[in-house]
């Protein structure tokens, strides 16, 4: 056994060398001490802005799409029938499971002004979808581009108040925050968000863990509107939601939909379309009598795009009735576009057995096409300025953190 | 004069890896955690010292639990690594080589990939507890997942290997003669273990301590993949923190008391075992 080597022993205890140290500490802390620079609000563009940005932009033959699990078809069709008609060839991938974490990853290389590896993306209505568009990274979009989208988009989601003039987004698909639930395990009809606090279910509830969402769930179940809500109401929000929370199995983010297609859960909040896309023939949908969230999912373009010119081309390309009538027959979303359902109903005079009635029930799905009775219960996030924006997630982001 | 510079110049490349990729983080880190602001109009540094005592009043539990959950799977590491290192040292002969290498064969899948796979053999309804539930021997609602012992379990099993491989160079150190002078002497073999073999390899122990508590403490991957509601742990906190609300003081300041905790920890662990061991271990 050999005897350690006196110089190194003496090597780590010499105050000199710690002096040293502390010397460059402060070096550093004097470096870092001025503070990160903010980013500013930019929000209003002007139409020749739009002109320089996409003045000397072209064509490149090629597009990287980032998009929710779920939201194309199994065999991409639509992206197979882009590239026939453009020549674009569409690098298609599921990686944003979460608005919040999707904005965490995209947020220092597009501060950086680098790559975030894609040139179209898809982003909630909602804090992060301002913070994006606040901070400059999203790229106004040239609207005598697109023009199916003038031509044929829902003109209830024209122009919303996340994006005046839909200046930098244009809307993918809507769908509602309701419950889901494994009819294998539940036999009771489940209608409304008190179920979740059922003791019966302790252990096998499922909730979600994106701070809008579960406060908007909160204030449905204390009765408050969540687009009216008060600081005041989110605190009595979060207690209810505390008081939840010992029943509550896990706080997901995309894979709750896993969870109560396997059994883990049995009864949790879900978004609309994956119920029927993604889960199994036993799961169910349901919109609580309290109230649902109705949400937008929109395209937009990332400032440090590569490829800005081929991502208008297919933001304009899903906006063709005849396209994206396919799109929703998979994804079973509410369409931008209420002129897809005549190709819908087409579809489905023309197919046989199990499609036929498959399409059939997509037609008159209130989730797919929601009657006026079931808009009336929905309704979205509460718009919330910088300062409130603090204050919500104080309030609401401990909650499934357990504190 | 260029002996004088030898050791400077061997220790350059890494000093000034240390420099750019540690040490800098750290002091921007440090400085981070005493700023307050937002994302959009800037962070500024205001020696804003409440993000400490915010987060420890908001997280404080996350900590206690993060220490404890690290503490059992170390725990749960020393039980199961120092019997399998002991075999393998000692009685596994000539296939030492094989033995070690097959108890390392699974760490060569990614570490995500095998606390995901365990999610799928721990389902409620998968194929160990749904079968035991189709014979009717656990109860419908009868779950592993979403417990303590899920990450627990997943935590030891995760940091195996950092137990494992110092108590293992530890033992395999121990000259047989030392075994033959005890028995020579009339110690039993229960004394043997405990009065020559033991104290060699608590250096080995005091290394896979270390090297499994701060891991284990600090993680999230497990609490996020086998956890449940009441599992969170700190480094989910500072995970949030930092990537879904792009609060950074408050993470910064979460991940510094954590570190602070865990410093202290170490060093009351190195006190209570003698640090002359820890040096003799490194110095060999």
């Amino acid at each position: 056994m050999n005897e350690i080597n006196p110089l190194l022993r003496r090597g780590l205890t010499q105050r000199r060398d710690f002096l040293k140290l502390m010397g460059l500490g402060v070096v550093g802390m004097a470096a870092a001490a001025c503070g990160v620079e903010g980013q500013g609000g930019k929000q209003n563009v002007t139409q020749s802005e739009v002109e320089k940005y996409w003045a000397g932009k072209a064509k490149n033959g090629r597009l990287n799409w980032a998009n929710w699990v779920g939201y194309m078809e199994d065999d991409r069709a639509t992206l197979k029938g882009f590239t026939a008609k453009t020549g674009i060839e569409v690098t298609y991938k599921e990686v944003i499971n979460e608005n919040a974490e999707w904005f965490g990853k995209i947020d220092a290389p597009l501060r950086a002004g680098q790559s975030i590896g894609f040139d179209m993306m898809v982003m909630t209505n909602g804090l992060q979808l301002e913070q994006a568009r606040q901070l400059g990274y999203l790229v106004p979009l040239d609207h005598s581009k697109l023009p199916n989208f003038a031509a044929n988009v829902d003109p209830a989601l024209k122009d919303p108040s996340y994006d005046p003039g839909n200046t930098f987004t244009v809307p993918y698909t809507s769908g509602i925050t309701g419950i889901a639930y494994n009819t294998k395990y539940v036999k009771e009809p489940i209608t409304k968000w008190a179920d979740l606090l059922n003791p019966k279910y302790k252990g096998k509830i499922g909730m979600m863990g994106d701070s809008q969402e579960l406060g908007n769930v909160g204030l449905f179940l204390i009765g408050v509107d969540p687009e009216k809500s008060t600081p005041d109401d989110w605190r009595k929000a979060a207690d209810k939601l505390r008081e939840q929370r010992p029943l509550v199995r896990k706080y997901y983010t995309q894979d709750y939909i896993e969870a109560v297609t396997k059994g883990d859960v049995w009864i949790t909040m879900a978004w609309s379309g994956d119920v029927f896309s993604l889960a199994g023939p036993e799961v169910r949908f349901a919109i609580p009598e309290e109230g649902g969230t109705l949400w937008t999912d929109n395209l937009c373009i990332p400032s440090t795009a590569e490829n800005p010119v081929d991502a208008l081309e297919l933001m304009n390309y899903l906006y063709d009735p005849r396209v994206n009538a396919t799109l929703t027959e998979f994804i079973n979303y509410i369409t931008p576009v209420p002129s897809a359902k005549g190709f819908i109903v087409e579809d489905a005079a023309a197919a046989k057995g199990e499609d036929k009635e498959l399409l059939e029930s997509l037609v008159t799905s209130p989730l797919v096409f929601p009657t006026a009775a079931d808009m009336a219960k929905l309704r979205r996030y509460r718009t919330l300025t910088q300062e409130e924006k603090e204050i919500y997630q104080s309030v609401f982001t401990p909650v499934p953190q357990g504190s | 004069m260029r002996r004088r510079l030898t050791p400077y110049l061997l220790i350059l490349p890494g000093g000034l890896w240390l420099t750019a990729f540690f040490a800098v983080p750290l002091i921007m880190m440090l400085s981070f955690s005493l700023m307050e602001g937002n994302l959009i109009d800037g962070f500024a540094f205001t020696f804003h010292w409440q993000n400490y005592t915010e987060g420890l009043s908001t997280y404080g539990d996350k900590f206690v639990r993060s220490l404890w959950y690290g503490l059992l799977a170390t725990v749960a590491c020393i039980l199961i690594a120092y019997p399998a290192a002991y075999w393998i040292a000692f009685k596994a002969g000539r296939n030492k080589s094989t033995y070690l290498f097959l108890l390392l064969l699974p760490f060569f899948v990614s570490f995500i990939l095998r606390t995901v796979s365990w999610k799928f053999v721990l389902a409620d309804d998968g194929i160990f507890l749904g079968t035991f539930k189709d014979w009717g021997l656990l109860n419908e609602d009868f779950h592993v997942l979403g417990t303590t012992f899920a990450v627990v379990a997943g935590l030891a099993y995760n940091f195996l290997p950092f137990m494992v491989l110092p108590i293992y160079v530890a033992l395999e150190r121990v000259d047989a003669r030392l075994l033959e002078a005890a028995r020579d002497l009339y110690a039993s073999r229960v004394q043997t273990f405990l009065r020559v073999v033991l104290p060699l390899s608590l250096p080995g122990v005091f290394a896979g301590v270390v090297m499994t508590f701060i891991p284990a403490s600090a993680d999230y991957v497990n609490a996020d993949v086998l956890g449940g509601s009441g599992n969170v742990m700190i480094g989910n906190v500072i995970y949030l923190e930092y990537f879904n609300n792009s609060n950074y003081p408050t993470a910064s300041a979460l991940s510094f008391t954590l570190m602070g905790a865990l410093l202290v920890g170490i060093f009351l662990y190195a006190r209570l075992l003698g640090t002359k061991d820890v040096l003799e271990a490194a110095g060999r």
